[in-house]
């Protein structure tokens, strides 16, 4: 599936990939479980890449915090509260990340990687959900209406 | 615990009337159980809600305000909004009200259109059925006052987006210890766990439920809502535990979507926390309306000795 947006991981290619990571069976998870962490936030990345790239903005290279997970959402979010509602789904994934890196042969690994393998799943499932409604305006807190120029009901 | 909250006005709003009377029902139920006193709010209307929100913020913003408006006539400083959405509008009018002179222009005007008093800022202060409880009861009145434990029932807690957003205009909230967090929110895990309940760790507890996509996607809510059961699954949950009837009712009419049009079956219960916490109070079930819910609860509540 063509995302049509140059540089940018096809929306299908994203999710399968999440989903295998969350299918995988705990002995396999625990291989290499620090490069499936990383993975992920790499595909939280990817994720909001192709939202900042379908409204024609470059994603930034910065990090925030030590994550570029949470300068591409700082970026994403400028300007569109609503966008606010996908905020500590990033910050968990960049949590769960963490929590695995610091320990990778902890017992809970594959659960936790698991686990931050369906939060990756929501923010995808977020931003695809907005990006398909992105036309029929804003109905989530902080909405920036269709019609908030033309809006003169109270005069 | 305070003492604070123990008599205030109640905007149950729209949602508590139709889809979320359970909740309605459970939040007298348990504040009558608490000896709290809930005096709604008299001829009280819409908050404005989302539809009227995108045709126009600040008739929205006048919609909330007359109910804050009302709760002042009524001799009351404190309304306490147990809906998400009713929680955040008033919330937003609050703020609205008390930083932006265009707002409050438009509410005037429409006020005395309307022939009733307007709002003025700060005059009334809107709560949530959470900080209700913990403020008038917290967690060591209400262990005090436990007669049916939730002990060994594992509970997801799940908050919902509008509950801490957008952070500006909850001024409350982040305050240190004992307020609640916007990042991670805690106060429905606080009471329940008084209550005995094993609340699990739950990284979506925050999550969009998809609400907003219901009528213009379902399959995207459907599919975001089943994300949020299995991850509520994957930490071992048997029970989400909710506080705003639009989450829950989409968490219980994708439930079943999902088995129907992915073919996921997922077990995991739904129940507002009002529930259960009536139930851990020694209320039956059927007095808190479980039996409303579409989420059948009724085998897992008789497994653990509840209702």
């Amino acid at each position: 599936m063509m995302t049509g947006l140059p540089g940018v991981a096809p929306e299908a290619a994203i999710m399968e990939r999440i989903d295998a990571i969350a299918a995988t069976r705990d002995d396999a998870l625990a291989v290499a479980a620090a490069v499936r962490a990383d993975e992920l936030l790499a595909l939280g990345e990817a994720i909001l890449e192709r939202w900042l790239q379908a409204h024609g903005a470059t994603p930034t290279r910065q990090t925030l915090e030590g994550f570029r997970l949470l300068a591409l959402h700082r970026q994403a979010a400028k300007g569109d509260p609503g966008f606010n509602a996908c905020r500590e789904t990033c910050r968990e994934l960049v949590y769960h990340r963490n929590l695995i890196r610091l320990d990778a042969a902890h017992p809970e690994t594959p659960r936790r990687l698991r686990l931050a393998a369906m939060v990756a799943r929501h923010l995808a499932l977020f931003i695809d959900g907005r990006l398909q409604a992105a036309a029929l305006g804003e109905f989530c807190c902080s909405s920036r209406p269709l019609r908030e120029h033309d809006a003169t009901l109270h005069e | 615990m305070s003492g604070k909250h123990r008599k205030v006005a109640y905007y149950p709003g729209c949602a508590l009337e139709e889809t979320g009377h359970a909740y309605n029902r459970s939040t007298k139920e348990l504040g009558k159980a608490l000896g709290l006193e809930l005096v709604e709010l008299e001829n009280w209307n819409c908050c404005g809600a989302m539809e009227v929100k995108n045709l126009d913020p600040k008739l929205q913003t006048y919609l909330s305000a007359r109910n804050l408006a009302i709760a002042g006539k009524m001799g009351f400083d404190t309304v306490m909004a147990p809906c998400n959405g009713c929680y955040h509008n008033l919330k937003k009018a609050e703020y609205d009200l008390g930083h932006d002179a265009g707002s409050r222009e438009v509410v005037e005007r429409l006020s005395q259109k309307a022939g009733h008093e307007t709002y003025e800022a700060g005059g009334v202060s809107t709560i949530h059925a959470l900080d209700w409880i913990k403020e008038a009861i917290g967690e060591d009145g209400l262990k005090n006052r436990v007669e049916n434990s939730l002990k060994g029932l594992k509970i997801a807690n799940y908050y919902g987006c509008m509950y801490t957003r957008p952070r500006h205009i909850f001024p409350e909230k982040d305050k240190g210890p004992g307020s609640e967090s916007t990042s991670k929110p805690h106060f429905m895990d606080d009471l329940l766990a008084a209550a005995g309940a094993d609340c699990v760790e739950f990284p979506l507890r925050t999550a969009c439920c998809g609400g907003a996509h219901t009528l213009s996607d379902s399959d995207i809510s459907t599919k975001l809502v089943l994300n949020l059961l299995t991850t509520a699954e994957a930490c071992g949950a048997e029970v989400i535990a909710t506080e705003c009837p639009t989450c829950h009712t989409g968490l219980e009419m994708h439930q079943v979507r999902a088995e129907k049009v992915f073919g996921r079956k997922t077990r995991v219960k739904i129940l507002y926390f009002t529930q259960l916490l009536g139930m851990a109070l020694g209320l039956s079930a059927r007095r808190v309306g479980v039996q409303e819910n579409l989420s059948d609860a009724s085998d897992l509540l008789r497994q653990k000795g509840l209702g």
